[in-house]
């Protein structure tokens, strides 16, 4: 039988290429890399009935940060530009008032904070605030927070926060816990 | 001497090309397997504030996102910011059920992981985003993400407010 011998002809992939990169292209032009970030926070969860007011927390170790329709922040009483925020929240949280906290480099005024355990960061924002503000504003806090670990973190271990491992970081976690309250925004302006 | 010095012509050789489709297709799987397609109109403009203390999104699929800002088409929607939920305009009291809803869809195991990331523009007032936020307390949601783009420095951060 002649039909047997044919031989099947070789498919030619020399044009392989070319549809490879075709479709290359095409992924590259339709990928998005965006990974989302942002300023992670907890809300408190949902209750009907207006939270207990009458609660034995003390003043003093309430750092009251309020922010109006304009944009400006008033800081435990004092008027205070946004770059002041972040070190005057690590001087309220590291004063260390009943020096029970043995990691704090804080001026143990009577006047602030007793322990970073008991420390609370407290804002309010009126219903005007632009959003770019409560963000800083929020960072800013924040950060506090992270210079403190990060700070802590060289001291003790030597190494960065971010490089440490979670039992060292749960360790330092534990000194500087991060208590950030938000209070329900006032209507004044806006 | 001229025993081992080669008696070929000092010609540079053709560089072997039978491995490019291979490379090529190396790179192209790796595009499609990271490729997402755009499926979201966005009927509302953000620009997303600055911060320094930002985290990635653990779980891109277990993130339900709530948009805020101006619609893009303000002859019909008007120039008050608008929250955009999936692909239309919706009511800050559609935001409830609406996270509820998206919370069902995900794997029972998986739901405690479940968050919310809004994205909302540098010019809405925080009214807006207080209600939203009532409202995804009331839903239980209460893993939120205040979606922003990372500022280089804490001064380039202070400039832009």
């Amino acid at each position: 039988m002649a039909r047997n011998k044919r031989a099947t002809p070789e498919i030619n992939a020399g044009s392989m290429a070319d549809i490879a990169f075709l479709l290359l292209i095409f992924f590259l032009v339709t990928t998005t890399m965006d990974v989302d970030k942002g300023l992670a926070v907890r809300l408190p969860p949902w209750s009907e009935e207006p939270q207990d007011e009458s609660n034995d927390i003390k003043e003093k170790n309430i750092f009251v940060v309020l922010v109006n329709a304009n944009n400006d922040l008033l800081v435990e009483d004092d008027y205070l530009s946004i770059d002041q925020l972040r070190s005057a929240a690590k001087d309220f949280i590291d004063n260390n008032g009943d020096g029970t906290c043995e990691v704090c480099r804080g001026l143990q005024l009577p006047s602030s904070s007793d322990n970073p355990k008991k420390a609370i960061l407290s804002m309010q924002n009126d219903r005007g605030t632009n959003y770019s503000t409560y963000v800083t504003v929020r960072n800013e806090l924040i950060a506090a927070y992270s210079e403190l670990r990060q700070d802590l973190a060289l001291r003790r271990f030597g190494i960065d926060y971010t490089d440490l491992s979670d039992e060292s970081r749960k360790e330092i976690n534990a000194f500087y816990p991060q208590i950030i309250s938000e209070a329900e925004p006032v209507k004044i302006g806006g | 001497m001229s025993k081992f010095s080669s008696k070929k012509s000092k010609e540079i050789p053709a560089v072997n090309t039978a491995s490019l489709p291979d490379i090529v297709f190396m790179l192209l799987f790796f595009f499609m397997v990271t490729t997402t397609m755009r499926d979201l109109e966005m009927l509302v403009g953000v620009l997303k504030p600055k911060a320094t203390e930002i985290q990635k999104i653990e779980r891109k699929d277990l993130t339900t996102y709530i948009y805020v800002g101006t619609p893009n088409n303000t002859e019909s929607y008007g120039s008050e910011p608008r929250v955009q939920l999936d692909d239309q305009l919706g009511l800050v009291s559609d935001v409830q059920a609406f996270v509820i809803l998206k919370r069902e869809e995900i794997n029972e195991k998986e739901r405690p992981k479940f968050m919310v990331s809004i994205k909302a523009d540098v010019n809405v007032k925080m009214g807006l985003i207080s209600d939203i936020k009532q409202e995804l307390r009331k839903a239980q949601a209460l893993k939120v993400m205040y979606s922003s783009s990372p500022a280089s420095s804490a001064e380039d951060l202070y400039r832009s407010m």
